[in-house]
C-alpha cells in the first residue's frame, strides 16, 4: 500500500468543502437570510478553494489520477511556486479563509469541512508532503493501444536463428539481430 | 438492444424497483406535507421547505436502510447459497453489491443535501416569525403555548433574541444533524476511487465513521422539533375556517368556535427503519470476530520464484467452493488489515491454499515473515469463504474463463476442481468444453500456475478428452527474441514459452474472433464467460457478449460474469 500521502485526502475534502461552500452560500444569498453577506463571501472563498484545489498533485510514488481537464489549472497553480506547493502555506490559507464564513448557519458546515481538511494539510505538511504539479506525461508510443499487425513479415521463412535462446528480455540479452525482424510490436500491455 | 436485455433485464429491474421506492416515498410524503390539513400551520411558517425536508428524510431512512445490506459478506455468501434453486440471473446480481453500495451512497448524499437546504430555511423562517411582532399569523402562531410547560407549541425557538446558528447547535435534531453530515462527508471524500485505490486504510478506518453516522441519525429525530396539529385539536379548530381570523382563537365568539390550536411532534421513525439492518451488521461483524478467532493451522509455505508465497491451510469446519476467496490477517504483520485473496485450491482436495505475489507493504512484510524460518510459523487469521461468480463455471454447457495477470488465481481453483472431478468420472458435470483464456504480460510469474495446465493437459490426453480444455495463453509483454523462438520451434510439439501442446499467441486477442468462433462451434449452448482482470477488458467481453447473444432462446447466449476486487 505505500506511504499515506494525506495531502491527497485533504485535497479531496477541501474540493469538497469548496463546494460545500458554494451550496450554502447560494442558498443563503438566494434566500436572503439574516447575514446574507458571509454568504457572498462564502460563494467567493469557496470558488477560490475549488480553483486552487482543483489540479491535484502528483503522488511520491505511482501514478496519479488526474482531473478531466486539471492540466490548464495546473499551469496556472504551478506558476505561484512555493506559495502553492508549501502545504503550510495551505493549512493557515484554509483555516483563515474558514472563520468568516462561521458566523452565518448556511455556511457553518463549510466551516466545519474547511477546517478539517486545514488539520488534514496540517499534517501532510509535518510528515514533509508538499505539492508538485503533474507534468505531462512523454509523447505516447505510436503504436499504442491492441494494434494488430497488419503487415506481414517481409523476410520470408526460413529466418535464421536468433542467436541467444536465453528467455530474457531484450535490453539484458543484449544480442543484434542479424537480420532486423520487420513486424510492428503491437498491443503491448500496459 | 435485444442483446442488452438478455444480459441485464435483471439489475435493470432491480435498479428500477430501487429508483421507483424512491420516487414514491419522495412524491408520497412530498404531497402529504404539502397538503394535509395536520401540517396547515406549519406550512404557514414554513412554506414548501417543511415538504422538502420531511420527504428527502424519509427517502434518507430508506436508503440508510438499505446501505448497509450489499456490504455484509456473510449474508451475501448465505443467500448465494441458499438460494441455489434461483436462477443465475438473479445469484448474479449478489456480486454487484459494491455498485450497489456505492448507487445507495450517492443518493444517501443527493438527499442529505436537499435535507439540509430545506431545513436551513426552516431555521430561518422559525426564527423569522418568532421574532416578528407584526400580528401576523406566523408571529401569532409562534406566540402561541409558548411560556407554558403543556408542550403544544409549534415553533420550537422560543427566544426573541438568538440567531439559527445558536439553536443549531443547542438542539438534539441540529447538534446531531451537523455531526452526522461531517461524519458523512469525510466518509465521502475519503472513499473517491482515488485514494481507495490509493490509500486503503484512509478510506477503511475514515469509513468506521458510519457508526457515528447510524447512531446520530436514530437520535436525530427524537426532540421532535417539526410539530403538526394534533388530532384532537382538528376537532376543535379546523385551519381552513379559522385561519382567517387568528385574533378571536380561543375567545367566546358568536361566530366561530375555534379553540386555540394545539401541536405535536411527529414520532421519531429512523430507528424502525434501520434497526434490522443494524442488527445484521453487528451480527455479521460478530460472525467476522469469531472466525478470526478459529485455529488455522499453516501446513505448508512454499515460496515460488518471482516472489510468490503458497500457503496450504487447514481449518476445522472449512469447506469452500471454486472461486471463492478468504480474507487473510496476519497479526504479526498487522493486527487490523484484512486482505481478500482467491482460494487456488480445489474443494476436492483436503486442504486450502492461496497464492499470495509481492505487491506492497503488507504482502511483501508477509512473505518477509514467512522467509525468516522462525522456530514457530507465524499465526494465520482466516474470514471466509466467500463466493463470486466463478462458483456458477459448472452450471453452463461452455465456459470461456478470461484470466488477466494475477487474475488467472480463480481460475487454478476451476481448473483444479475439473480435474478432480474428471478423476472421479463425477456424473454432475455439465460443462462439454471449456475455453481458458491466459493473458499475461510474462510467464515467469506464473510459473506455479504453469505446472498446473500441464499436468492437466498430461491428464486430459490420458483419458482421451483432450478436446476439452482448450487453453490460450496470449502473451502481451513480448519481444523478438521470444518470437523469434517461438518461429524456430514452430514445428515442434510443445510451445515454448509453457511447454504445453497448445501454442502461445503473441498480443492480445482479437476478441470478435474468438467470440464468433465459439459461436459458430456451439450454436445451441448457453455459455458463460468469466473474467477476472481489468474494466477496459471487462467491457469489451461485455460488448462481445451482447454482441453475439442471439435472441432466439434456443440459440446459443453469452452471460459474463466478473469477479470484483
Amino acid at each position: 500500500m505505500g506511504r499515506i500521502e494525506w495531502a491527497m485526502w485533504a485535497n479531496e475534502q477541501a474540493l469538497a468543502s469548496g463546494l460545500i461552500l458554494v451550496t450554502g452560500g447560494t442558498v443563503a444569498v438566494a434566500a436572503r437570510f439574516k447575514g446574507w453577506q458571509f454568504a457572498a463571501y462564502a460563494i467567493v472563498a469557496g470558488v477560490f478553494v475549488c480553483l486552487l484545489e482543483y489540479p491535484r498533485g502528483k503522488r511520491k510514488k505511482g501514478s496519479t489520477m488526474e482531473r478531466c481537464g486539471q492540466k490548464y489549472l495546473t499551469a496556472v497553480v504551478k506558476v505561484f511556486g512555493p506559495v502553492t506547493r508549501n502545504y503550510y502555506v495551505r493549512a493557515i490559507l484554509h483555516a483563515a479563509l474558514a472563520v468568516p464564513a462561521g458566523f452565518l448557519l448556511s455556511t457553518i458546515l463549510g466551516t466545519a469541512c474547511l477546517g478539517i481538511a486545514s488539520a488534514i494539510y496540517l499534517l501532510a505538511a509535518i510528515r514533509g508532503e508538499e505539492w508538485n504539479p503533474i507534468e505531462q506525461k512523454p509523447q505516447e508510443r505510436p503504436q499504442a493501444g491492441g494494434g494488430t499487425i497488419k503487415q506481414p513479415p517481409t523476410m520470408p521463412p526460413p529466418r535464421p536463428p536468433p542467436e541467444t535462446r536465453k528467455k530474457q528480455p531484450a535490453e539484458e540479452a543484449g544480442q543484434e539481430n542479424p537480420i532486423p525482424v520487420a513486424i510492428e510490436v503491437g498491443g503491448v500491455g500496459r | 438492444m435485444g442483446n442488452w436485455v438478455v444480459n441485464h433485464w435483471f439489475p435493470a429491474v432491480v435498479i428500477a424497483a430501487w429508483l421507483g421506492l424512491n420516487v414514491f416515498l419522495f412524491v408520497y410524503y412530498f404531497l402529504l406535507f404539502d397538503r394535509d390539513k395536520k401540517f396547515y400551520y406549519t406550512r404557514v411558517l414554513l412554506g414548501s421547505a417543511l415538504a422538502w425536508a420531511r420527504a428527502s428524510a424519509k427517502c434518507l431512512n430508506f436508503n440508510s436502510m438499505l446501505i448497509l445490506l450489499p456490504v455484509c459478506r456473510n449474508l451475501l455468501s448465505f443467500l448465494r447459497g441458499t438460494c441455489s434453486c434461483c436462477r443465475r440471473t438473479m445469484r448474479k446480481q449478489l456480486d454487484h453489491n459494491l455498485t450497489f453500495h456505492k448507487l445507495v451512497a450517492y443518493t444517501i448524499a443527493l438527499f442529505t443535501a436537499v435535507h439540509i437546504i430545506a431545513h436551513l430555511c426552516n431555521f430561518e423562517w422559525y426564527n423569522d416569525s418568532q421574532q416578528a411582532t407584526d400580528g401576523s399569523l406566523s408571529s401569532i402562531l409562534s406566540n402561541l403555548h409558548q411560556d407554558e410547560e403543556s408542550n403544544k407549541w409549534l415553533n420550537p425557538i422560543h427566544s426573541n433574541s438568538t440567531t439559527p446558528a445558536y439553536v443549531t447547535f443547542t438542539t438534539i435534531p441540529g447538534l446531531t444533524g451537523v455531526i452526522i453530515t461531517v461524519a458523512l462527508i469525510l466518509m465521502v471524500t475519503s472513499s473517491m476511487e482515488f485514494i481507495r485505490r490509493s490509500y486503503f486504510e484512509v478510506f477503511w478506518y475514515t469509513h468506521h465513521l458510519f457508526i457515528i453516522y447510524f447512531a446520530g441519525l436514530v437520535i436525530h429525530g427524537i426532540a421532535g422539533l417539526v410539530r403538526g396539529q394534533t388530532a384532537e385539536s382538528l376537532n376543535k379548530h379546523n385551519p381552513e375556517h379559522c385561519a382567517q381570523d387568528p385574533t378571536h382563537w380561543g375567545r367566546k365568539n358568536k361566530h366561530s368556535h375555534c379553540e386555540e390550536p394545539e401541536f405535536g411532534s411527529i414520532p421519531a421513525e429512523s430507528w424502525q427503519w434501520v434497526l434490522a439492518p443494524i442488527v445484521l451488521y453487528v451480527f455479521e461483524r460478530v460472525l467476522r470476530f469469531w472466525r478470526s478467532q478459529q485455529r488455522v493451522v499453516v501446513t505448508k509455505a512454499v515460496v515460488h520464484p518471482s516472489k510468490v508465497l503458497e500457503l496450504q491451510m487447514h481449518k476445522k469446519g472449512f469447506s469452500m467452493e471454486v472461486g471463492q476467496y478468504i480474507f487473510i490477517n496476519c497479526p504479526s504483520v498487522s493486527c487490523l488489515e484484512w486482505h481478500p485473496f482467491t482460494l487456488t485450491s480445489a474443494p476436492e482436495e483436503d486442504f486450502f491454499s492461496v497464492h499470495i505475489r509481492a505487491a506492497g507493504d503488507w504482502t511483501e512484510n508477509l512473505i518477509d515473515t514467512f522467509q525468516q524460518q522462525k522456530p514457530k510459523t507465524p499465526r494465520i487469521e482466516v474470514d471466509g469463504p466467500f463466493g463470486t461468480a466463478s462458483e456458477d463455471v459448472f452450471q453452463y454447457e461452455v465456459a470461456m474463463l478470461v484470466g488477466a495477470g494475477i487474475g488467472v488465481t480463480p481460475f487454478a481453483s476451476v481448473l483444479k476442481s475439473i480435474w478432480y472431478k474428471f478423476q472421479h468420472a463425477d456424473q454432475c458435470l455439465k460443462t462439454k468444453k471449456i475455453y481458458f483464456y491466459w493473458l499475461c504480460r510474462d510467464t515467469g510469474a506464473f510459473a506455479w500456475f504453469n505446472d498446473l495446465l500441464a499436468s492437466l493437459e498430461r491428464e486430459m490426453e490420458e483419458s482421451g478428452k483432450a478436446g476439452f480444455l482448450n487453453c490460450r495463453l496470449f502473451l502481451t509483454g513480448w519481444d523478438n527474441s521470444i518470437a523469434g523462438q517461438a518461429a524456430f520451434n514452430f514445428d515442434k510439439d510443445t510451445d515454448v514459452v509453457t511447454g504445453l501442446k497448445q501454442k502461445t499467441s503473441f498480443g492480445r486477442p482479437m476478441w470478435s474472433n474468438e467470440f464468433s468462433a465459439v459461436a459458430t462451434a456451439h450454436p445451441r449452448s448457453v455459455v458463460g464467460v468469466f473474467l477476472c482482470g481489468p474494466q477496459a477488458l471487462a467491457k469489451s467481453l461485455q460488448k462481445c457478449c451482447h454482441q453475439y447473444s442471439s435472441l432466439d432462446p434456443r440459440k446459443v447466449k453469452f452471460y459474463f460474469n466478473k469477479e470484483n476486487f
